[in-house]
């Protein structure tokens, strides 16, 4: 291939590459002034966008019922066998709902798979990023950590009812 | 001697040694802080306002880690290494002058611990004692890449003194003396001297050569092979760590105190301010005034050597030495037959 060099001529001054050092200082100097870029984390936090998988929750009705029919689709999709669930008989239409439902985050790899097979949108993957703990056991979350108000998770919920066009609402 | 020169004394000592360890303390805050500011960053802000402690809480992390000596290190030598840094950088602080003199009981004292009129002899000599300790350190360390770091670090710090000491001597050709505290004022007529910044071209073409062999000297950018990190891992301080490893910082940057003293009283002038100050009749109203004009010469130089730190990037070894011996050495050089040219022929009709 043919390749065109175009080398620049420089003068004796620009060799000493004074004017290229005050050009650059001028640059480091003005960005001292410019907005700074970092987040002050503990004071400043992120807001997840819907579309981030952050820690699964189960979602409870407006009527302070878990959503959840206890299938155990998740429990049997989840690659890691983070989800544990027991199942018990209700009064209520649906018949069934967990009597246990524990998702041990020390196992989760927050895959999404669970919020995917749910055909009752029961489990969604929230916007909770902040994973840590001091024990092993305050990372294992029970069923009354785990269930939160429909309204608090609209927004995934709706971003999953478009991305996987579920309609079993 | 009476009990008041006594206190002065102490007094200075106490005061000027704890400037400079101070300084040398916040220029390493500094250093973070203008790092931070040019990469679009805070920097440290979580120790205290501002984060104005971080020095502190730096140092109790020192003082608390865990001193490793490697095998197979000469122990002796490696010891001694970080005091051998330290010290010079530390001791040369005993000869500068930071204000104008005052003046007790009618006697004239000036504002340096010691006052001789050999003060840049000894300021120079101490400088070249430090090459041992970071040779020694570097030595001693039994590790290929801090024996590298040393062995550049030497041979910078030969090649650059030169362009120090002959820059210098333009300097003390065109003011006459090697006595700090007369660089402020003529000696005969005990007039403000012009800053020697301004004697165009003698005086700021050396300013030039001292500016980038002070660089060199105190082995920061863009000549900071000594301990270039991505060729030689920490470079001579690889192998320290906890208060030895301190000890090389504090080094360090009080040399880069030392250094921006120099350039202040050399090239800038000092104290003065354009004969603002000299005026002034109360020789303690006076001095103080003028240490404060010191103080913000100094730091001027201090963000100085650090900027150009964050801006420009390394030199190559052979470029290095190529700048020092082919170009600084013999501009240098012309430079002191300009400045015998200026003295004979041009001083006279300026006045001084």
């Amino acid at each position: 291939m043919q390749v065109k060099r175009v080398e620049k001529q420089l003068n004796a001054f620009e060799k000493l590459g004074i004017p290229e050092i005050i050009k650059g200082m001028l640059f480091t100097f003005g960005s001292m002034f410019k907005k700074r870029v970092t987040r002050q984390y503990p004071e400043e936090r992120y807001v997840a966008p819907a579309a981030v998988k952050g820690q699964p929750l189960l979602v409870e009705n407006e009527d302070g019922t878990p959503r959840c029919v206890a299938c155990s689709l998740c429990e049997v999709v989840c690659p890691p066998k983070a989800i544990t669930i027991q199942a018990e008989e209700t009064d209520r239409y649906i018949e069934r709902e967990p009597e246990e439902f524990s998702i041990d985050m020390l196992r989760c790899i927050l895959c999404g798979l669970c919020e995917e097979v749910c055909p009752k949108e029961a489990i969604v993957m929230s916007d909770r990023y902040e994973l840590a703990a001091f024990t092993r056991e305050e990372l294992v979350f029970h069923k009354d950590q785990l269930l939160t108000p429909k309204a608090d998770l609209r927004k995934r919920i709706d971003f999953t009812k478009e991305k996987f066009d579920k309609w079993n609402s | 001697m009476s009990a008041i020169e006594i206190t002065f004394m102490l007094g200075k000592i106490l005061a000027f040694f704890g400037i400079v360890v101070a300084l040398a303390a916040l220029s390493t805050l500094a250093e973070r802080k203008v790092s931070a500011w040019i990469q679009l960053r805070y920097g440290p802000n979580r120790v205290g306002p501002f984060g104005i402690l971080q020095p502190l809480a730096d140092g109790l992390k020192f003082i608390f880690k865990e001193e490793v000596v490697p095998d197979g290190a000469n122990k002796l030598l490696f010891r001694l290494a970080p005091a051998m840094v330290a010290t010079p950088a530390l001791l040369a602080v005993s000869v500068i002058p930071f204000s104008f003199p005052v003046m007790i009981d009618g006697v004239s004292h000036a504002m340096s611990i010691i006052d001789v009129p050999i003060a840049l002899l000894i300021i120079l000599a101490l400088g070249s004692l430090q090459v041992y300790g970071i040779l020694f350190g570097g030595w001693a360390s039994n590790n290929k890449y801090s024996l590298l770091g040393g062995l550049r670090s030497s041979a910078q710090m030969v090649s650059y003194e030169l362009t120090l000491i002959l820059s210098i001597l333009v300097v003390m050709m065109l003011s006459g003396t090697m006595n700090l505290t007369d660089m402020f004022y003529d000696q005969e007529t005990g007039q403000v001297l012009l800053w020697t910044i301004f004697k165009f071209p003698v005086g700021t073409i050396a300013f030039g050569l001292f500016l980038i062999a002070a660089f060199a000297e105190t082995n920061r950018h863009p000549f900071d092979l000594a301990e270039a990190e991505t060729e030689l891992v920490g470079g001579f301080h690889t192998e320290y760590s906890s208060m030895k490893f301190a000890l090389f910082f504090i080094g360090e940057y009080a040399a880069m105190v030392t250094m921006s003293c120099l350039l202040v009283i050399l090239f800038l002038g000092g104290p003065t301010l354009f004969g603002l100050l000299v005026g002034i009749e109360n020789t303690w109203v006076r001095a103080l005034l003028g240490m404060g004009v010191f103080l913000a010469k100094l730091c001027s130089f201090l963000f100085l050597f650090i900027w150009v730190r964050w801006t420009i990037p390394r030199y190559r070894w052979d470029q290095l030495m190529h700048l020092g011996w082919k170009v600084l050495l013999p501009i240098s050089l012309v430079n002191i037959v300009l400045a015998g040219v200026w003295v004979i022929y041009i001083a006279p009709t300026w006045g001084g």
